[in-house]
């Protein structure tokens, strides 16, 4: 069994075979998320991009880069995408420095 | 397991209609042509270019064009029917001999001219003046250009090309295409590059309008998205870059319906360099030709007999289809 084949996107719906009433729930609000409203389809497909970099989904960076092509985004304004999670990401890092400075702080002189 | 392209193709090989007509009937729709009002005349293969997508599969060295005396029986069917608009393209069709005669004596019989026009064939000896006889003839011009931006346009179209197409566009608004109020129309035509779906056709046409006008001062009227045909070279770039499967897919799971009506192939009919007659540019490039019951070539040509005739499809009919449905004037439909 390989994880994370590029196939098994095309079988996301057997997710539903046990509980099709939930998954077809999760599906329509999943769906009517991307649809044009205060922000563009094309907006929300940017966000789903950096999201799915920030989450390391393979199946919905995939998905959301299609996406993306398909809502008319060059690669300048998905890289752009990817360095807001990428650096969203390092700065979650990075401000739990402080934690760590409250930690060293309470025990030491 | 079925896969896209097994349901596509089915037992009855590549171009087989089965599916695309059985997805039809399952809407409960046939596929049947209205009044003619456009002869699209591919006048041949021979191009300046060879670009990645190209259903033509045309380039430099293509021998295949039109002959003069063919040229004469589109003249005498443009004559004798009074076919409202001539819709010319190739190849480069500005490279045919017999293109300036096409242009000059539509335009005679009052016919509208559009020209599929690459933009850098101007570039090409003895064709500088094409801007100003376009002008002079009032013709219509559709220029590809996949995107407002260099990589991805030379990526499909080649090296360079997008340098010259820029200037090009320059030149055609000098002389007054694709300025307001001037009348003199200059349509601009997305595709995208590689396998996926056009954008929505106003949103990447306003994206076109800005980043053209702010990056090169560039206008134009409008930007007509091109769905990518899995015919001839973009066939094979789907089976060397292994997505074949998954663009075929693509395109059932986005069947749209609503798309039937403004179909292409409702309204014109197609010739080839050769004189014959099809249904649509790409069932030309498949040699698919009109129903067997019909007029087969110009010569032999009424519209009478081609209006409300049965379409020829194929499984290459699900990419007009799809999304917001393709045509030579963009998409046809609300997605």
């Amino acid at each position: 069994m390989n994880y994370y084949d590029e196939n098994d996107l095309g079988h996301f719906a057997d997710v539903g075979k046990h509980r099709p009433d939930l998954f077809e729930k999760f599906m329509a609000w999943y769906q009517a998320c991307q649809e044009d409203g205060a922000l563009s389809r094309r907006e929300k497909a940017l966000i789903g991009l950096a999201v799915a970099h920030a989450l390391q989904c393979p199946y919905c960076i995939d998905a959301f880069s299609q996406s993306c092509l398909e809502a008319g985004s060059h690669m300048e304004q998905m890289t752009e995408a990817i360095h807001m999670a990428a650096a969203i990401r390092g700065g979650a890092a990075l401000i739990h420095g402080v934690q760590a400075h409250n930690s060293v702080n309470k025990v030491s002189m | 397991m079925s896969t896209a392209l097994s349901v596509i193709q089915g037992d009855f090989g590549v171009h087989s209609s089965v599916a695309f007509d059985e997805k039809l009937a399952g809407y409960g729709l046939e596929l049947h042509a209205a009044a003619i009002d456009t002869l699209q005349v591919n006048v041949g293969k021979l191009c300046n270019q060879a670009c990645k997508h190209c259903h033509v599969d045309a380039g430099p060295a293509r021998m295949e064009i039109m002959t003069r005396e063919t040229a004469k029986q589109i003249i005498e069917a443009v004559r004798k029917f009074r076919i409202p608009t001539v819709d010319i393209t190739g190849g480069a069709p500005e490279l045919n001999p017999s293109f300036r005669y096409l242009v000059r004596e539509s335009r005679k019989l009052a016919s509208h001219v559009i020209v599929r026009h690459n933009l850098t064939v101007m570039f090409g000896p003895g064709l500088d003046d094409l801007p100003e006889f376009f002008r002079e003839h009032s013709v219509e011009v559709a220029s590809s250009l996949p995107y407002f931006l260099e990589h991805e346009t030379d990526a499909q179209r080649g090296h360079g090309v997008f340098e010259k197409s820029i200037e090009a566009l320059r030149l055609l608004n000098a002389v007054g295409y694709g300025i307001e109020n001037s009348g003199l129309i200059l349509n601009l035509v997305y595709n995208p590059v590689g396998a996926f779906l056009p954008p929505p056709q106003e949103s990447i046409e306003a994206d076109f309008k800005r980043e053209l006008w702010s990056r090169y001062g560039i206008t134009f009227n409008q930007l007509y998205t091109i769905t990518n045909m899995p015919i001839k070279r973009f066939l094979d770039y789907l089976r060397r870059s292994g997505n074949e499967e998954r663009y075929l897919r693509k395109l059932v799971e986005a069947f749209n319906p609503n798309t039937i009506d403004g179909l292409m192939c409702r309204n014109l009919v197609s010739v080839d360099w050769t004189g014959r007659l099809y249904d649509c540019d790409f069932n030309q490039m498949l040699e698919l030709g009109v129903a067997p019951e019909l007029p087969q070539t110009i010569a032999d040509f009424d519209p009478v007999e081609f209006a409300h005739r049965r379409i020829m499809t194929g499984a290459h009919c699900f990419g007009c289809t799809a999304g917001a449905g393709s045509s030579c004037g963009g998409a046809v439909a609300a997605r």
